[in-house]
């Protein structure tokens, strides 16, 4: 985390100068210069990370360059809206995912099953940003069914906002998070596919299949159940990636969430932001790494005795 | 659990029904407004959205002509002290009457240290309550351009202010925010109903307000969208009634779409080349720096054709200037605004007798993402100067590392652009650009501009009150200028929008968004 945090640090530095973007077009040049010293941008850079590491620590993020608002409230304010939509893709990521993923394993030479994994290429190989537009031109410029940015209408219910609540939120969500879960969707019916086939050639599937029991509670009971362990771990670091990537898929919806915010800092070399955002983008991922490795050990009891 | 809707309607859902409400404008935009404290910013956008809650003494007209707004008239009463008229019976949103201490609390919140808008202001000492609808400003020194600050200063409650603990103005490095940074009270033409950053704004139409409307809106509802295919699209699909700006390259898509109409026209803003004047180019360190020459700069300007970047590049959509200041701004002289014509021969036989024949080597630096297809134009430029055997070597990148590059006095040759905001008056060009850089003016001259006869006239411009000699002033200034190519003006940039039909709002070339000038019909 502190590694992040100093390399989020140096980088900022080369993005820009925020006083060129802060101050009015014909500002004078004291007038620049009392702002840069103001925002203590004169001062050497390990003092400047230090001032801003002892601020961190206190929980303090600091105040946005452009909306001059509290980093923390912003990124409080943001996260419910990027966390519905990851919650959402990944839902349908898993519900697109896995089916697919035994029909293919099942029929590996079917047509439909074909047709899934030709169209699962292009999950893996077209840009986030080509799909949105894709999918907005179609559902929302040409069928009109749909709507092309936005979250819809919120509902507050103590200090998170929600568009689940709503009909319009319900429908805002379905182009953003399809777009989302695109590459998810891919890897799981790709991990499902892999897993179910090899298993279906292990030996108690054969015995299974000796003693009669049903199709379908082979499949599913006995084989899909062993094939989804590595798809709960994958699914886990997915969900991370799908936080910190959301960044393209929000910009091209509109979605207000924390992608957005981070995408805007940038274009306006919003520092404090960028860093906060960085910052907990590697929180999540340590902490989605920690809980992976204690579900190993939970779901693994090798791994237990060994560390015992 | 506390469970409420947000007063937020975003009209999607009676949309999809078909049943949208007719007088509710919704428009976008691609950045949002940054911050609803209107002396905490110093941002043109976020100026125009908040106009339609707060409203400064004086405000421009259809035609950008100052008129009166909260102050009824004013004088001069000495060269140092203006008296102004209130407007009487002016309530603020929230039912406070508008008067004389709402004036000083405002212009004091204003000059606070903290206000990064103070710098919109200049030479006002103090501001003295004589009755509750009189105040003067007392002056620093003669102060020819106070009504054009002033279009921009809104004035806030006092009263207000005192309640919510928003004296001070909010500041990014003394950690201030306050509770104007996301609520607002003002005595404009709508009232603010919420704000969400990066959301939506959504504003009711004021009832008490003391003008005439000339719009018949109930409301208005400002959503930004950062993508711009998918604010096109957004409006294409019926969720917006307007976009404004709207990118070029989607005019003719728009255009051609049943039920849309674009408007465009020249923007204030102009789009020129500025000049390394130091000893050496960074091009070609060691030896004399060939811009030095007049004859080179002029062969610079013959040698672009301004009519193939308006039709190839602008797509016929920006104007050909010789000066560096729009029709409408104070200074602006017909006479001036002719460009040296596009020949390469004159401009060949120029470089020859300055000696340079052979050509030379310089940098061209310009911005991808700030001006209108800013980065296609340098390339164009390249193009031109290369046929006459000079060497360009052409550098394009986002204006965050583009601009601080440019004012460290780094480039040779790099594209700016400057639109006389919000003052708009042509001083402003002669202040920030052409004007020797010292620690107060030639904010935006980085690279060693320096004419004695410029910076008498700065001086003499800047506190002459008789209007016609102040204006002969800047456009002397502005005369030399183009004779001695000291900058080589490219073109106004168009501004754009799209509407639906029935919707009807006018353009300004200040790329202010006006919509108490707006109507919806059938």
């Amino acid at each position: 985390m502190l590694a992040v945090t100093a390399i989020a640090f140096a980088m900022f530095r080369f993005v820009g100068d925020p006083v060129q973007l802060m101050a009015r077009e014909d500002a004078s040049i004291a007038e620049r210069e009392a702002l840069r010293a103001s925002l203590g941008l004169n001062d050497a850079i390990v003092i400047q990370y230090g001032r801003f590491l002892g601020r961190v620590v206190q929980g303090d993020l600091g105040i946005s360059y452009r909306n001059q608002r509290e980093v923390l409230a912003l990124i409080a304010e943001r996260a419910p809206a990027t966390l519905e939509l990851v919650l959402a893709a990944t839902i349908l990521a898993l519900a697109l995912g896995i089916p697919a993923g035994v029909l293919c394993a099942l029929r590996p030479n079917g047509v439909l099953s074909r047709l899934v994994q030709a169209v699962s290429l292009v999950g893996i190989s077209v840009p986030t940003f080509v799909t949105g537009t894709f999918l907005i031109l179609v559902f929302a410029v040409n069928l009109q069914l749909l709507p092309s940015f936005g979250r819809g209408q919120i509902v507050d219910i103590g200090g998170w906002s929600t568009g689940f609540l709503t009909p319009s939120g319900r429908r805002a969500l379905i182009l953003p998070a399809l777009t989302l879960a695109l590459y998810s969707t891919t890897l799981i019916m790709r991990l499902v596919r892999s897993e179910m086939i090899d298993i279906m050639s292990t030996d108690y599937i054969r015995y299974a299949r000796a003693r009669g029991l049903p199709a379908r509670r082979i499949h599913f009971r006995l084989a899909l159940k062993n094939a989804l362990m590595p798809v709960i771990t994958v699914t886990g670091l997915q969900v991370g990636s799908l936080i910190a990537f959301a960044i393209v898929t929000e910009t091209v919806f509109q979605w207000p969430g924390l992608g957005l915010l981070f995408m805007q800092a940038v274009i306006f070399v919003d520092i404090p932001v960028m860093t906060a955002y960085l910052l907990l983008v590697a929180l999540v991922f340590v902490a989605i790494n920690t809980v992976v490795d204690i579900l190993y050990a939970v779901i693994d009891p090798r791994l237990r005795e060994r560390a015992g | 659990m506390k469970l409420h809707r947000t007063a937020m309607s975003l009209g999607l859902a009676t949309l999809l029904c078909g049943t949208a409400s007719a007088e509710t404008l919704r428009w976008s935009s691609q950045g949002d407004v940054v911050t609803l404290d209107p002396y905490a910013h110093t941002e043109s956008f976020t100026a125009s959205v908040l106009h339609h809650v707060y409203e400064p003494l004086v405000r421009r007209s259809r035609s950008l002509e100052i008129e009166p707004a909260l102050a009824t008239s004013w004088e001069i009463e000495e060269p140092t002290r203006w008296r102004f008229k209130l407007r009487e019976g002016v309530t603020f949103h929230n039912g406070n009457s508008f008067t004389a201490d709402d004036v000083v609390a405002s212009l004091e919140r204003l000059m606070h240290p903290d206000a990064r808008a103070r710098g919109n202001i200049s030479g006002i000492a103090r501001v003295e309550k004589i009755d509750d609808l009189t105040v003067d400003f007392h002056l620093e020194g003669p102060h020819p351009l106070l009504l054009n600050e002033l279009s921009g200063v809104y004035i806030m409650d006092r009263e207000w202010m005192e309640e919510h603990d928003a004296l001070a103005p909010g500041n990014v490095s003394t950690g201030t925010t306050s509770y104007a940074s996301t609520n607002a009270n003002g005595t404009g033409p709508f009232v603010l109903d919420s704000y969400r950053p990066d959301m939506g704004t959504v504003m009711s139409v004021n009832e008490e307000w003391w003008d005439t409307p000339e719009h018949n809106l109930t409301g208005i509802e400002f959503r930004p969208i950062t993508s711009d295919a998918t604010r096109v699209a957004a409006l294409l699909s019926g969720e917006l009634d307007m976009i404004a700006p709207i990118p070029l390259q989607d005019i003719q898509r728009v255009e051609s779409a049943d039920g849309f109409t674009v408007e465009q026209e020249p923007a204030l803003r102009l789009i020129y080349l500025g000049f390394n004047f130091n000893e050496h180019l960074h091009a070609m360190p060691g030896e004399p720096n060939p811009l030095l020459d007049e004859r080179v700069r002029k062969a610079l300007w013959h040698g672009i054709d301004h009519d193939a970047l308006r039709e190839r590049i602008m797509r016929g959509n920006s104007r050909t200037v010789g000066i560096m200041v729009a029709p409408q701004v104070p200074g602006y002289e017909e006479s001036i605004d002719q460009p040296y014509p596009y020949d390469p021969e004159q401009a060949s036989a120029l470089l020859a007798e300055a000696g340079y024949g052979e050509g030379f080597t310089v940098k061209l630096d310009c911005s991808n993402d700030r001006y209108i297809n800013d980065e296609q134009i340098c390339v164009a430029v390249k193009a031109f100067w290369e046929r006459l055997g000079i060497t360009v070597d052409l550098t394009t990148e986002s204006r965050s590392t583009f601009f601080p590059k440019v004012d460290r006095g780094e480039t040779d040759i790099y594209m700016s652009g400057w639109a006389t905001l919000p003052a708009m008056d042509g001083f402003s060009v002669l202040h920030a650009l052409l004007a020797t850089r010292d620690g107060s003016r030639g904010g935006n001259n980085p690279n060693g501009l320096s004419d004695p006869r410029i910076d008498e006239l700065d001086v003499s411009a800047a506190t002459e009150l008789d209007e016609e000699a102040r204006r002969a002033m800047l456009a002397e200034a502005f005369r030399i200028t183009r004779d001695k190519a000291y900058y080589l003006p490219l073109h106004q940039q168009p501004v754009a929008m799209a509407v639906r039909e029935g919707v009807s709002v006018p353009q300004f070339a200040d790329e202010y968004v006006r919509l108490w000038f707006a109507t919806i019909g059938e």
